[in-house]
């Protein structure tokens, strides 16, 4: 099954709607509660990131019985220094961001901890492809 | 601890959920971080908060957190009971702090989830 969900940047009433989709998806499927709420985690923090970060984003996800495939997508300012992204409490959010509850540099590493495989390719100045795999 | 055990405790109100009052949970996690919470790994623990925004009902169905106290009489919006209803998420508002939640909550048997 493949799905495909836009996030537009800066649109904090709708961030999560796309990882809630997938979510009731994956409870259809009878996927197992604590591997949903892995993906679910996972994905909500990459489409928080969109929404704080971003201009756009595409979220494509892909769902077999061996697991989901995950990629965000965005056209965005990209990520400078990738290991300095991944520590945990390293931001770059704006105060609206922190104001939402968000911004605390904890998504990547959350993102990572979630995934059993996580890939990052940014361009700065163009934008950043998160792949994201889970196995059921 | 019962649902309306705690709503009791913290002089709470439900705003949504009242169908739940029955529940029994056993863990507490308080935080005004989003992150914070999505961190947490465990499911099916009640988080306190001070945030009263659609994010923080969004955060919670993500974590399957099934029950929330927003604390300092804040007003709940309907975009954050429209999420709720959705999840089946129960929202209690409180005068109270989150500090003074929590301090009671857990005198009274909560268990914190670290």
């Amino acid at each position: 099954m493949h799905v495909e969900y836009n996030v537009e940047g800066g649109d904090f009433s709708n961030a999560g709607s796309a990882s809630s989709q997938i979510k009731k998806i994956l409870k259809q499927l009878n996927v197992d509660p604590s591997l949903i709420k892995r993906v679910v985690v996972a994905l909500y923090e990459a489409e928080v990131n969109v929404v704080a970060h971003a201009y756009r984003g595409v979220i494509d996800a892909d769902i077999n019985p061996s697991g989901i495939y995950i990629t965000v997508k965005d056209e965005g300012p990209g990520i400078p220094d990738v290991e300095l992204a991944m520590t945990k409490g390293y931001s770059t959010a704006s105060k609206e961001v922190r104001e939402m509850g968000f911004g605390a540099g904890m998504g990547l590493p959350n993102i990572s901890e979630n995934a059993d495989k996580l890939s990052i390719d940014t361009v700065v100045g163009k934008g950043t492809t998160l792949n994201i795999e889970i196995r059921f | 601890m019962k649902i309306s055990e705690i709503c009791s405790l913290i002089e709470g109100t439900v705003v949504i959920g009242e169908y739940r009052m029955d529940d029994e949970v056993e863990y507490a996690f308080a935080s005004d971080l989003m992150s914070d919470v999505l961190t947490v790994k465990i499911q099916n623990f009640i988080l306190l908060t001070g945030l009263c925004n659609v994010q923080a009902v969004r955060t919670a169905e993500m974590s399957d957190v099934p029950y929330m106290i927003i604390c300092r009489n804040k007003q709940v919006t309907p975009d954050m009971l429209e999420v709720a209803e959705e999840s089946n998420i129960v929202i209690i508002c409180t005068r109270f702090s989150m500090f003074k939640c929590a301090g009671i909550l857990y005198v009274n048997g909560l268990k914190p989830v670290y």
